[in-house]
């Protein structure tokens, strides 16, 4: 079996796999980072979402081997388990951005993605474009946009601050 | 998935010996096609080719006249170029509605015209635009490089390694989206370049991409959306499903070459 290697939420990770080994698999189960989760499985809701090298990547479509000597975040990567929340995560509490919480994570690492590209100010509009991507059954949407516009404002202040 | 061989050379060279040695290969650029089609066995080859790891197939850069944009360039990297905004900015639109935005981290020009999906956006951009698709072996013209749904003039042991898109001074994409998949229902590339006016239309046609040569002829004595007034496209050899009729495809591609000539002359 292939051997992988990558940096997972800022540790160095190695395993021989199966070449066909989902990364999302990977994650849940070999390292049992169970915060992704597998949705559609067939690329289309966005549960899956993970940062890959800084950038949303869809882990339920991507093998293993293919982010070889890559650094991934998920969703646990985003603060330390004493430490706050990120200000996205904060946001969607603050927010109620969630119901059954199934496609949250893929959410803010969406959400999260969408700030690094789009900045801090976001439209209405645009934050419900750049969710084609990811899908939710619960809410309707309308509080997991407020919640990422928030988030974003947050990001932002953050910076300035730091 | 069934199990397969994975493979990850580091030259193009190395790529096309994996390909010659081994019949039952398939290239892995995103992946975005071929890992679902995997999962769902629809598609089990014996060895994956990953391309990800060879330097030098990635890069957009303007040669001359012509956008030059390497076969592993992401979606996403065309939708954002500067190069492209400033020269070709039609095609930086069509990069920008293929997929999702996490899509468009992974998905590849290269994948996505050496697949030739029949819904797919890039081989309208390709035959919309006349561009050359340049392999391992030789340059291809698009009118030659589209054969039918899912065929392409490749073969077994060749990669696309670029692409280049000679600029126009009009072009514009127009896309119909299935409101569930997100792909293509009609999708209309429009341009003209001195005399020379091409309309490519995806998404429609039962055979993939294709031109529309009475728009064009038209579009030739006056590059406007008036000179469509009154032509329709037979809805023979389109697709018809449960997401619309021959006909209403039919109808969609005059609607949308309209609104792509309105967009190119704005």
């Amino acid at each position: 079996m292939p051997a992988v290697a990558m940096t997972v939420n800022g540790k160095a990770v190695t395993a021989d796999v199966d070449p066909r080994t989902l990364l999302v698999e990977f994650l849940r189960e070999h390292l049992r980072l169970t915060g992704t989760h597998v949705g559609c499985d067939t690329s289309q809701c966005g549960a899956c979402v993970v940062h890959v090298d800084g950038k949303a990547l869809k882990s339920c479509t991507t093998l293993a081997l293919q982010v070889d000597g890559a650094s991934v975040t998920t969703i646990e990567g985003l603060a330390a388990p004493d430490a706050p929340l990120h200000p996205m995560q904060a946001a969607f509490r603050e927010h109620h951005g969630l119901q059954c919480g199934f496609c949250t994570p893929g959410m803010i690492m969406s959400a999260i993605d969408i700030v690094n590209r789009k900045g801090f100010a976001l439209e209405e509009k645009i934050i419900r474009e750049e969710l084609e991507g990811n899908l939710c059954r619960c809410t309707g949407y309308h509080n997991i946009v407020k919640a990422i516009a928030a988030g974003a404002e947050a990001m932002g202040a953050g910076r300035k601050a730091a | 998935m069934y199990a397969f061989t994975y493979h990850r050379p580091t030259t193009v060279r190395q790529a096309i010996s994996l390909l010659s040695k081994n019949g039952d290969a398939k290239l892995l650029a995103g992946g975005h096609t071929l890992i679902p089609t995997m999962k769902l066995r629809l598609a089990s080859p014996a060895h994956l080719i990953d391309l990800s790891k060879i330097d030098g197939l990635s890069g957009i850069a303007l040669k001359g006249r012509s956008i030059v944009i390497g076969a592993m360039t992401r979606h996403a990297e065309v939708a954002t170029s500067q190069v492209v905004h400033e020269n070709l900015p039609a095609l930086a639109e069509l990069a920008s509605v293929i997929g999702d935005p996490a899509v468009r981290h992974r998905g590849t020009i290269g994948g996505s015209v050496a697949n030739n999906d029949p819904t797919a956006d890039y081989p309208a951009a390709c035959l919309g635009l006349g561009a050359t698709i340049v392999t391992s072996k030789r340059r291809i013209k698009a009118d030659d490089f589209f054969k039918s749904m899912f065929e392409t003039a490749l073969e077994p042991d060749e990669i696309i390694t670029k692409v280049m898109f000679p600029l126009a001074k009009k072009a514009a994409y127009e896309k119909f989206r299935n409101q569930a998949s997100r792909y293509a229902m009609v999708g209309v590339f429009v341009s003209k370049r001195g005399p020379e006016v091409r309309v490519a239309v995806t998404g429609a046609g039962s055979n993939g991409v294709f031109r529309v040569t009475a728009f064009e002829d038209a579009l030739k004595k006056r590059f406007s959306p008036k000179s469509l007034d009154g032509l329709t496209v037979p809805a023979d050899g389109l697709n018809g499903d449960i997401h619309g009729s021959a006909e209403y495809r039919a109808h969609l591609i005059g609607v949308l070459a309209k609104r792509a000539v309105a967009k190119a002359t704005a």
